[in-house]
């Protein structure tokens, strides 16, 4: 929309968007280490003595665990950044309205 | 009727079906050419990704390997789905907004250079070759053992197939096929798993009775009263080291994959890409928290049905006269004894090729004839989707990148065509010879594949994006670097089988193995392309706002979120 001019860089308005969406990729990657490569590799051997459900807690993180907290990262990037798209219509309809 | 012909018939309907959606979304292409798959609904799109990254890797060797692994088969599980949280949040949106048609693309005009696309290019051939042969194998396997021929001969028929299919569905909007091969492949992979669960465990769910019942504990006692490591215990086939590299390599090498990057510049919008990504991983868990199970109880059913029987015996039971006949299955009565000592030591007599798991699962169980042919059907059309998307990509890279870009500018449609018609068969027969001659399993072929694309490609498309100074040498050293590292101690490491050597010329790089060495050529990959691209120019002006804009939000009072479309 008012984006227009392509020699212009970033705006205040997308310059926040992009640092609320590396912000939300940051934290959602901090995650994905910490279950996939903590939980199911580094401390494997720690917490496979102990029990969860007739198997060891890492064993069933490696197998099983780890895929369905994949699963909840991907969706959570998806509505989050549903959300952020709207959040950042709504500010430039506001803008649109005072300047026009 | 026989297993055979129950399978053969089968696969021939289920071709049949692939070759008239193959048709009939042909014939509505023409009436809208290049939107075609942008009207795609998302849970279809997702299907088809998943269709197109689910490959005989996936669904013949994983449970195989899963099952001689145990506790290490990890690297396989969360490998190859944690990867996918590296696309979908790191690269799919954003090569999504750039919209160009290959990776080679992006690659050649985020770095404003053609020796950049041209290194990109060869990057994503040497990639997709390797991964071919995965599924070339897989195919081969299934042959053999249906039609009972030489897995020569059954690698040599799925060419022919797998050429006839790419050639059909060469064209866009292959999506459609993919989606229902998708289907195919999850109901061949789950009706089996369901009824042996049930069978063992009493647990018809058998993603809940991996855990909800004693079958992993019960494994686990059997192994070691063999002799064999304990099923539940980690790091006792590979080193903790090992397993942490080949995990990591197995993901950044799933983000670079060409082949799957390409899927996402079909959506019709960046929230679509999204959405799109939501969908393919839950239809790709479906198989990957399922594979685990069939694993461990394929594992039981094969210890307990042949372990300590008199070798006679074992070999007349159908199932194992039958793949011994592919040679993927052979004994070897070492003491003489008459019995099948299956151990985890020397005096091991049963050789077994992890390939075959998957697919003699259901015989070993004596599940139904169908189901034996449905999972035949599967393995199948897990080899096809993904084989065509591949053989295309590479088309691609050829015709495209690296011969109209930069060779031929001039080049008419025709002499494209031309040029990706001669790269198809060539693709196709190197493809067939190393599928003949692996250096392993079809799933550690694989996984070849995706320490070349971790060292390579993953690097520079996410610098790409996330460092608006990185410039076209400090990719192209960094890319170069990571390949000639990766191949160079592949080469090394797997001599005996790839060169034929007496011995190794290296055992592993500082203990870490052919499978995980990917990792550092990408770390080595990062380090360069910093180092040289904060001692060379800066990207000109237009390609910083050209990285402003992919990064920008793709909102306006036309798209989905402004008419309040949920999903």
């Amino acid at each position: 929309m008012e984006k227009s001019d392509a020699n212009k860089m970033l705006d205040d308005k997308q310059e926040r968007y992009w640092k609320k969406n590396v912000r939300l990729i940051s934290s959602l990657l901090a995650i994905w280490a910490i279950v996939g490569f903590g939980g199911g590799i580094l401390f494997a051997e720690p917490l496979s003595n102990v029990s969860f459900f007739g198997v060891s807690v890492s064993y069933w993180i490696a197998q099983q665990g780890a895929i369905l907290v994949f699963i909840l990262l991907i969706l959570t990037y998806a509505v989050r950044m549903d959300k952020l798209d709207k959040e950042y219509l709504e500010e430039t309809k506001k803008e649109d309205k005072k300047t026009g | 009727m026989s297993v055979e012909a129950i399978t053969i018939t089968l696969v021939i309907i289920t071709f049949a079906i692939y070759t008239g959606i193959g048709w009939w979304s042909r014939v509505r292409d023409t009436s809208n050419f290049y939107v075609a798959g942008q009207n795609v609904p998302t849970v279809a799109n997702g299907a088809a990704i998943a269709a197109d990254w689910m490959s005989a890797a996936s669904f013949i060797s994983m449970a195989g390997l899963v099952a001689f692994l145990g506790y290490d088969g990890t690297i396989y599980l969360m490998g190859w789905t944690g990867g996918y949280v590296l696309l979908a949040l790191l690269l799919a949106p954003y090569l999504r907004k750039f919209g160009k048609f290959t990776v080679p693309d992006f690659i050649g005009d985020r770095f404003y250079s053609s020796n950049a696309r041209a290194v990109a290019a060869i990057a994503t051939i040497f990639i997709s070759l390797t991964y071919i042969s995965g599924q070339m194998r897989g195919v081969g396997i299934v042959f053999s053992r249906y039609l009972q021929v030489d897995i020569i001969v059954g690698v040599l028929i799925g060419m022919a197939i797998v050429g006839f299919f790419a050639l059909l569905g060469g064209m866009k909007g292959v999506t459609w096929t993919q989606a229902i091969q998708y289907f195919v492949i999850i109901i061949a992979f789950l009706i089996p798993a369901f009824a042996i669960s049930y069978q063992l465990t009493g647990n018809p769910v058998p993603q809940l009775a991996l855990t909800g019942s004693d079958i992993v504990d019960r494994l686990g006692q059997i192994q070691v009263d063999l002799g064999m490591t304990e099923y539940m215990a980690p790091f006792t086939d590979l080193s903790l080291l090992n397993v942490f590299m080949i995990t990591l390599a197995l993901m950044a090498g799933t983000a670079g994959l060409p082949h799957v990057i390409v899927r996402f510049y079909t959506v019709k919008s960046v929230r679509a890409a999204r959405w799109s990504a939501v969908w393919a991983i839950v239809f790709i868990a479906l198989l990957y928290l399922t594979a685990p199970a069939v694993g461990a109880f394929a594992k039981y059913n094969l210890i307990d049905s042949i372990a300590n029987k008199p070798i006679e015996e074992v070999e007349n039971i159908s199932w194992v006269e039958k793949w011994e006949t592919t040679g993927l299955l052979q004994f070897d009565d070492k003491n003489g004894d008459g019995m099948v000592n299956f151990t985890g030591g020397e005096d091991n007599e049963v050789v077994i090729d992890g390939d075959i798991i998957v697919l003699s699962t259901p015989e070993v169980a004596n599940l139904a004839p169908f189901i034996i042919a449905l999972v035949a059907a599967g393995g199948l059309a897990a080899a096809l989707s993904t084989a065509s998307g591949l053989l295309i990509t590479m088309t691609s890279a050829v015709s495209h990148d690296i011969y109209y870009r930069i060779f031929n500018k001039e080049a008419s449609e025709k002499q494209r065509l031309r040029v990706g018609r001669i790269t198809l068969l060539v693709a196709l027969l190197i493809a067939a010879y190393v599928g003949i001659n692996p250096p392993g399993f079809a799933g550690e072929v694989v996984a070849l594949a995706f320490g070349l694309g971790a060292a390579s490609l993953f690097p520079v498309i996410l610098l790409g994006i996330f460092d608006k100074r990185m410039n076209k040498e400090g990719a192209i050293a960094g890319i170069l670097t990571g390949l000639i590292f990766t191949l160079a101690m592949i080469g090394m490491i797997l001599s005996q089988s790839i060169f034929g050597t007496d011995e190794a010329i290296i055992d592993s790089f500082f203990g870490i193995n052919a499978q995980g060495v990917g990792v550092v050529g990408m770390v080595l990959n990062f380090i360069v392309s910093f180092i040289v691209s904060r001692n060379t120019a800066a990207p000109p002006v237009e390609i910083q706002q050209l990285i402003e804009e992919v990064r920008a939000p793709e909102v306006d009072d036309d798209s989905e979120i402004a008419a309040g479309k949920e999903e």
